[in-house]
């Protein structure tokens, strides 16, 4: 027992003998720290600056790189509705439309499908059901895209022109959104396809925010004599902006998809009404045409596009996050 | 044959018990998670416009017996056998939701609606049945804070949210929330146990006030709070009832070696 101790203190002499031993300057940087702590924390904060770094550069490169088309067109670029490589016009803004539009009627759809998924899973399920159900959702969110893409062109295009299209303008001949030649390929499919490759997202997501409120929540209400749709009411009503945060994850996603929508969309810059019409959208753009793009001011319009979607996707991904952090943020502020 | 189950129901009860009008009648009471037994064959009344306290050590069962009372016991999954009266009527054949507004519970943990504010979570339960007009709404608020003792602490911050005010405060909201629907019954689940002492007496001499209108039924760890504030006292030890009799007898005076044991804290 002693013998240890005395091995111990010995030891431990030996290192504060080190210590004291350092040059003055060392010592001046460290303060009473530890060497080894002094080095895990400024590495460990520059793999965190690093990452702040790269998306700055990233951004930074993209301007730097798209300064041709962007004094060339200035505000143009965003307000034009001519995108002509062949005379070097580029207006982008069929293509910013087509990606507003897809994924905002894609979201329509997932939205509802997705949050109801999310309460059956939260409230409703029994939990033998709820531990494969969210399994099934989560790996929905997993298969890649261009296999939405495959499925989107041999079996959505398909059954859209040949079914669901021509019904749609048989029942509503006037209205403006089913008008022009049923392809199945167009804006219709893209909705259709973004919808089912978002909902995974909101409803793995929105359940992950319903479970966080707590039971305490529930069970007040059930005790005023609630039924479940009220209590249901009363949990959605204290998640909401953690829902909200999780369609606008859903919204980032569908904004910045490529494959899917590139495979089913058409590709065909133009403003129409018709959602039987092809469209084409920003992501789409830049992986159908980057190869084609000769000269120079078209590359610089390529990436001055890839610059519109990255700020777009930042803004959106900041107002997801900041969102569902003021949820999480309440909760802890109130333990009782 | 008769007279017998007269007496046996009669065992453990309190003698005073007679001359009171019951309102809760519970037969043979047992309660299961699973497979698991947590409350064993309780018999016991509980007058009207009374407090009950259910004392006893943790797990003994006195959360969920209460539970059971109003069916908040399905909300987590228990089940029941044996009958609950409540006023003669079997509560497992009324609707659950019109028995929660009848029997009102108050929780451990205040838990307020976070996102409403305080005067809406005040009238959250009547909203619930469809009431929305606002002259009487504002009634029924001031009514119930006033009987809450909280009025005069927040008639000037009643738009702010349920969670903003104090854990007391908080707890003395979810007691006004509970009696705004007028229910007949409040079942009080260790009601001042996340509260500090002066917000636990706050609580203890609301109890007093309300039960000149509500039947309660209270369940405490704390010894002196069910000696404080009611008027009969069930002893419960892994989920049976030792000992039903009136408070002041069973603090001074109790029937049984087991009680007495645990009333001068000799174990739980």
């Amino acid at each position: 027992m002693n013998e240890t101790s005395d091995l111990i203190k010995a030891y431990l002499g030996k290192k504060d003998k080190g210590k004291n031993d350092s040059p003055s300057f060392i010592k001046k940087i460290l303060g009473n720290g530890n060497i080894g702590d002094f080095i895990f924390e400024r590495l460990t904060l520059l793999f965190a600056l690093l990452v702040f770094l790269l998306v700055l550069f990233m951004g930074w490169q993209m301007y730097s790189n798209s300064l041709l088309s962007i004094k060339k067109f200035g505000f143009h670029f965003l307000a034009n509705s001519t995108w002509d490589p062949v005379s070097e016009t580029f207006g982008a803004l069929p293509i910013i439309f087509g990606t507003v539009v897809s994924s905002f009627l894609g979201l329509l759809i997932a939205v509802p499908l997705g949050i109801s998924v999310a309460v059956f899973l939260s409230e409703v399920s029994p939990n033998w059901l709820e531990k494969p159900l969210s399994f099934l959702t989560e790996l929905l969110a997993g298969i890649p895209s261009v296999i939405y893409g495959l499925w989107g062109i041999f079996v959505l295009v398909p059954w859209l022109r040949d079914i669901v299209e021509p019904f749609l303008q048989n029942e509503f001949p006037n209205s403006p959104l089913f008008q022009g030649a049923t392809y199945g390929f167009g804006m219709l499919a893209a909705v259709i396809i973004l919808a089912i490759m978002v909902l995974p997202i909101i409803s793995s997501i929105s359940r992950d925010i319903l479970k966080s409120v707590p039971d305490s929540q529930r069970e007040a209400a059930y005790a005023l004599g609630a039924t479940k749709w009220e209590v249901t009411k009363i949990v959605l009503g204290n998640a909401k902006s953690g829902l909200l945060g999780a369609i606008m994850l859903g919204l980032g996603r569908a904004i910045g998809e490529t494959m899917a929508v590139t495979m089913v969309i058409g590709n065909s810059p133009k403003i129409s009404s018709s959602l039987f019409d092809p469209g084409y959208t920003m992501a789409s753009v830049l992986a159908n045409e980057f190869t084609e793009a000769t000269s120079d001011l078209y590359i610089n319009a390529l990436i001055e596009l890839a610059l519109v979607l990255f700020i777009i996707t930042i803004i959106i991904n900041i107002l997801a996050r900041l969102l569902v952090w003021s949820t999480e943020r309440k909760w802890k502020l109130n333990p009782i | 044959m008769f007279e017998n189950q007269l007496n046996n129901i009669s065992i453990g009860q309190p003698d005073k018990i007679k001359d009171e009008k019951i309102k809760i009648s519970i037969n043979d009471l047992s309660s299961y998670f699973g497979k698991t037994k947590v409350i064993k064959n309780i018999s016991l009344n509980i007058p009207e416009k009374k407090v009950v306290a259910i004392i006893g050590p943790s797990g003994c069962g006195k959360s969920t017996f209460l539970r059971s009372l109003n069916r908040m016991h399905e909300v987590v999954g228990g089940t029941i056998t044996g009958s609950i009266y409540l006023d003669g009527e079997d509560i497992m054949k009324s609707d659950p939701v019109y028995l929660r507004r009848k029997v009102g519970m108050v929780f451990q943990k205040p838990n307020p609606f976070p996102t409403m504010s305080i005067f809406n979570n005040v009238v959250a339960g009547l909203k619930l049945n469809g009431f929305h007009n606002k002259k009487i709404l504002s009634e029924i608020v001031e009514k119930s804070l006033r009987q809450a003792a909280l009025w005069d602490e927040v008639k000037d911050i009643l738009h702010r949210s349920g969670a903003e005010i104090s854990g007391g405060q908080q707890q003395r909201l979810c007691i006004a929330r509970t009696i705004a629907i007028n229910p007949e019954v409040i079942l009080m689940d260790e009601p001042a146990s996340a509260l500090d002492p002066i917000s636990t007496t706050k609580i203890e001499e609301l109890i007093f006030e309300l039960k000149k209108e509500f039947t309660i039924v209270i369940v405490t760890h704390n010894m002196q709070q069910a000696a404080r504030v009611s008027d009969y006292t069930a002893f419960f030890y892994v989920g049976e009832l030792v000992e039903y009799s009136d408070t002041k007898k069973m603090f001074v005076a109790p029937g049984k070696k087991q009680t007495e044991d645990y009333i001068t804290g000799r174990f739980g």
